[in-house]
């Protein structure tokens, strides 16, 4: 496997996006790698077609999330393009049962979670902060503070051991995280505690602005090993390689070998978030290197050297994209926005009369505007 | 009944609580062999294992974040944090995350996380032990926030605390660590008084004193020597700053028509300054004067040395009474 802390301390490999396991070139060939080669073994040509179905869908769930921003029908977007291989990958070797903790760009592990587009587009939309039940998709929240997350993967995962579980938590974060002191303590608790919990750090080059060498000078994963937890570094752009080395992360820690780390090399093509500008930081250059890179390109040349891409699997596709797509549409179009008063729901469990006392007050004040409109 | 210590009280509460219930947790830096620093989980790693008593990584924020962690998977965690000024590198996991996670979910998942915080001076602690963060706390929706001044508040509304379903951030005042006092422990604290209602520690008719934590002793104290001239002072002990109980404190000011409320915080923006408005927004027509507080300076905690300076004494709350009085020998009236 593609561990790296081997490398010269010194070594400044962080950029190095070559420097990672793979199994499918960016032309779309296989390549064996002796140590992801196994996780895959039983992936054929209809689950690949699988992978590449999802990508697509992700794909275009996500610009559908952007046109609507530019629609003004949703506040803020936060792109996915060009890290569908990262996500669909290394959640599509998750269980069911397992813990997914994602960020705020993990659209695409929500949805191969079992999320639905057209609800958590109404997050988007400033509908709820989340609009999805956690226990019902096994999938936290999505997290906008940046690392925080990783902290509550460890201590679920910690939780798992308590119950004699064998469930695997999950913490996806970015690149900028891992200069978060959340995500360095998650590592040290992970560690020390040997909890089941794979660290996914998707690697997609840029916080907003600030390229991942402001983060880094070595290889992200790297770090890892550091903390006693082995690590890979895989072509974030190669499906089949984020799968097997998930798939890899998640044996590790479910057969009670403690934590595990991948760093997903791939490429954020768009903003940041919508309200964002990459022209200002990034060279047209870089973007075209990895337009070249495509995770979704790749897969289809893969698919149509085994000739499994033909004109009925292509238009099938098509039309569920376009389904999933009029659904997000939709969902955003026709969202109902709730009642004033529902702001004063679930800020806790139990009651408190400061808020009881607030709600009152509001709703008389309310009142007060339709008693006038009567009258 | 029994005659014991805050701090003895406080570790029957944990014992009893995860001895009712295998889903308490305890956990923080060195709570298991040693003790806790206060020795408030004293033996209790021994009694319950080190998967239930558990020694964190030195890092605050982890500690916090993990126990999120374990709360979402089904756990109650009870989270020591040393000392009081250790919990800021823990803030953010606290206000935006443990305080949000319910409303931000919709109900959908809860947070009964206790965080212990051994709190506050008057004990000549080195610099960062003797800190008074409960505003931070106050000012976020979500927390529920108390603060004890006795064994028995100690033990039950700990009980409470843990039973609860929302994240509650509990104080301890340090100084009052090894008072004791008798202490029932086996009331039912689903029958106790619950943790959000205020106490009147002592009833007066001519001055309502609001405080809580240590300070409580102080105005009890202040109360006595008032009593020797011929002032009647009605000391409240709030129990809990989020929510506030101001149906027992609206009761008291109506009767005495004074209020001077006492903190060792710092002034500005304090849990003070929240009791005045809201005080004065409610309660202005039976208001004879004034309310007046007695508070820490808006200063870094002093040296240790100096903190008798800081903290206020039975003196400077005397000397707030007589302001609210109108009495000639006031020290502090400050004309703006």
């Amino acid at each position: 496997m593609t561990t790296v802390h081997t490398l010269n301390p010194m070594a400044d490999l962080a950029t190095d996006v070559d420097d990672v396991a793979r199994l499918l070139t960016p032309a779309g060939e296989r390549v064996v790698d002796p140590d992801l080669q196994q996780w895959i073994e039983d992936v054929d040509i209809a689950a690949i077609q699988r992978l590449y179905r999802d990508m697509v869908l992700l794909r275009r769930i996500d610009a559908e999330g952007v046109a609507l921003q530019r629609q003004g029908q949703v506040g803020l977007w936060p792109p996915c393009q060009g890290q569908e291989a990262t996500q669909i990958g290394t959640a599509r070797a998750l269980r069911a049962d397992d813990f997914a903790f994602p960020s705020y760009r993990e659209t695409g592990v929500v949805y191969a979670r079992g999320g639905k587009p057209s609800d958590y587009v109404l997050a988007w939309r400033g509908e709820g902060h989340s609009t999805y039940n956690p226990y019902e998709l096994h999938t936290a929240t999505q997290q906008i503070i940046i690392g925080a997350q990783s902290l509550h993967a460890v201590g679920y995962a910690m939780g798992v051991q308590r119950d004699g579980g064998d469930q695997v938590a999950a913490a996806y974060f970015g690149d900028g995280a891992t200069s978060q002191g959340d995500v360095n303590e998650a590592m040290v608790f992970a560690s020390s505690f040997g909890a089941p919990v794979v660290f996914v750090c998707t690697n997609n080059q840029w916080a907003i602005s600030e390229p991942v060498s402001v983060q880094a000078r070595f290889p992200i994963a790297g770090r890892a090993p550091g903390f006693g937890i082995p690590s890979m570094r895989v072509d974030g752009n190669d499906v089949l390689a984020c799968l097997a080395a998930m798939r890899w992360a998640i044996d590790h820690a479910r057969k009670g070998r403690g934590p595990a780390f991948l760093e997903a090399v791939t490429y954020r093509m768009g903003p940041h978030t919508t309200s964002d500008d990459p022209t200002r930081y990034r060279d047209k250059e870089e973007v075209e290197i990895w337009r070249r890179r495509d995770p979704i390109d790749r897969v289809e040349a893969l698919l149509r050297a085994e000739d499994a891409f033909d004109d009925g699997f292509v238009a099938e596709v098509a039309a569920d994209a376009d389904a999933l797509a009029a659904e997000v549409r939709q969902a955003a179009m026709g969202a109902v926005t709730r009642p004033p008063l529902s702001i004063f729901d679930d800020v806790y469990a139990e009651p408190h009369s400061g808020i009881d006392e607030q709600r009152a007050a509001y709703a008389a004040y309310l009142d007060g505007f339709a008693a006038t409109q009567e009258g | 009944m029994v005659q014991l210590t805050m701090a003895k009280a406080i570790n029957e509460g944990l014992r009893r609580a995860m001895a009712d219930d295998p889903k308490v947790l305890v956990m923080g830096e060195d709570i298991g062999k040693l003790g806790g620093v206060f020795r408030v989980t004293d033996r209790l790693q021994e009694e319950f294992g080190a998967t239930r008593v558990i020694d964190t990584p030195l890092a605050e924020s982890g500690i916090v974040g993990t126990a999120v962690g374990l709360a979402l998977r089904g756990f109650r965690p009870v989270v020591e944090i040393q000392f009081d000024g250790f919990v800021y590198p823990a803030f953010d996991q606290i206000v935006c995350q443990v305080a949000k996670l319910h409303y931000r979910t919709r109900g959908n998942v809860r947070m009964p996380l206790t965080i212990r915080i051994p709190w506050a001076g008057g004990v000549g602690a080195a610099e960062h032990h003797s800190e008074s963060p409960e505003a931070y706390f106050v000012h976020t929706s979500g927390l529920r926030v108390v603060a004890v001044s006795n064994p028995q508040d100690a033990y039950v509304m700990l009980r409470q605390a843990i039973a609860s379903d929302d994240p509650v951030v509990y104080f301890e005042p340090k100084r009052l660590y090894h008072t004791k006092a008798e202490v029932h422990l086996d009331v039912d604290p689903a029958d106790a008084p619950p943790m959000g209602l205020a106490r009147v520690a002592r009833e007066g008719t001519d001055v309502t004193v609001l405080t809580y934590g240590a300070q409580v002793i102080t105005a009890l104290d202040a109360a006595l020597a008032a009593e020797e001239d011929g002032i009647s002072l009605e000391v409240i002990d709030l129990r809990s700053l989020s929510p506030v109980d101001y149906r027992t404190i609206g009761a008291s000011v109506r009767k005495t028509g004074r209020v001077v409320v006492t903190h060792e915080a710092a002034r500005e923006a304090g849990v003070g300054a929240e009791l005045v408005a809201s005080v004065t927004e409610r309660c202005f027509h039976y208001l004879e004067t004034p309310p007046v507080r007695v508070t820490g300076h808006d200063i870094p905690y002093p040296p240790a040395k100096l903190e008798k300076h800081h903290v206020p004494d039975l003196d400077r709350v005397l000397d707030a009474v007589d302001r609210v009085l109108d009495r000639p020998n006031s020290l502090t009236g400050v004309e703006l």
